[in-house]
């Protein structure tokens, strides 16, 4: 069995705000009819989470559900559990005209936390992130400068942000320059 | 900047969050189609001077195709709607009615 490695082993640097990869996450993407009541059933039954509304992410025990577009969805669970999580959700929506993969290995992961988060994310993305505008629960995705990238938002204002692994390395450059030492905006606190 | 609304996220997206797909509504002549016909498919286009119809897509975000009706010379936009349609929605015309009376883009009007 080979070592497997996420994309920038971890690496983090602070200054306004943590910037930090938060290392392998398991990702399956569903796709199919997101109104239909087998989906709703089988992600209750395999996540804990029902279908996210749209532009949404919704929780579970076992994991998260992101809205990615009017027939897409992405389910974010532990990286050792994606594989079961592709087996149980293809058993529960068996006959339906759907497609489960695991993608856990195709994106990034990293965590912008700290009091000037929303301004680190703000410099960098076209998104009025202002705390009226984008509240915990919300999944948008977007572009960071010249990619694209998705992010939510915890319960704790800091943000998940997710990109394609052949870009991990610009995304984490730019998040750490756009929180460099000096650079707060202030302007959402 | 231009700002559109994508009919499927309901994003606020501005440009850079979009790619330009060219003129909306274009009807399709494959093999077996005259000449003509052909030609008039893949080269000709409209260039208005005010009233448009756009296709774009949500490139950087949830990465679907849509349609958007705006005017070429102020920039107004009239409207967006799912690419799934054979014509513009009557709410979005109408809209074109009361600013530009009498308007006519290929068969709409």
């Amino acid at each position: 069995m080979s070592n497997v490695v996420s994309a920038l082993n971890g690496v983090s640097r602070s200054g306004i705000a943590v910037v930090e990869e938060t290392g392998l996450r398991g990702m399956v993407t569903v796709r199919g009819d997101l109104a239909s009541k087998a989906m709703g059933k089988a992600l209750k039954d395999v996540i804990g989470a029902g279908v996210p509304e749209v532009r949404q992410i919704s929780s579970g025990d076992k994991g998260a559900v992101a809205w990615m577009s009017p027939d897409e969805l992405l389910v974010i669970c532990d990286h050792g559990a994606a594989d079961e999580v592709v087996a149980a959700l293809n058993a529960a929506l068996a006959g339906a005209h759907v497609l489960v993969v695991n993608v856990s290995d195709a994106r990034a992961v990293f965590k912008v936390s700290g009091q000037s988060a929303r301004d680190v994310i703000a410099k960098v993305a076209p998104v009025d992130l202002a705390p009226e505008a984008f509240e915990v629960g919300m999944m948008r995705r977007t572009r960071f400068a010249q990619v694209p990238a998705a992010f939510w938002m915890n319960a704790n204002e800091s943000f998940e942000v997710i990109c394609f692994r052949s870009v991990a390395q610009y995304v984490f450059d730019l998040l750490a320059v756009a929180s460099a030492e000096g650079s707060e905006v202030g302007f959402f606190n | 900047m231009l700002t559109l609304q994508c009919p499927y996220c309901g994003v606020w997206a501005e440009e850079t969050e979009l790619h330009a797909e060219g003129e909306a509504h274009l009807k399709r002549f494959g093999p077996g189609s005259d000449d003509e016909a052909f030609e008039a498919y893949l080269f000709m286009r409209e260039n208005p001077k005010g009233v448009h119809f756009e296709r774009w897509r949500h490139s950087n975000g949830c990465g679907k195709f849509f349609h958007a009706a705006r005017s070429t010379t102020t920039l107004e936009v009239f409207g967006t709607y799912p690419a799934q349609t054979l014509e513009p929605p009557q709410e979005i015309k109408d809209k074109i009615s009361a600013k530009y009376p009498g308007w006519s883009w290929r068969e709409f009007a």
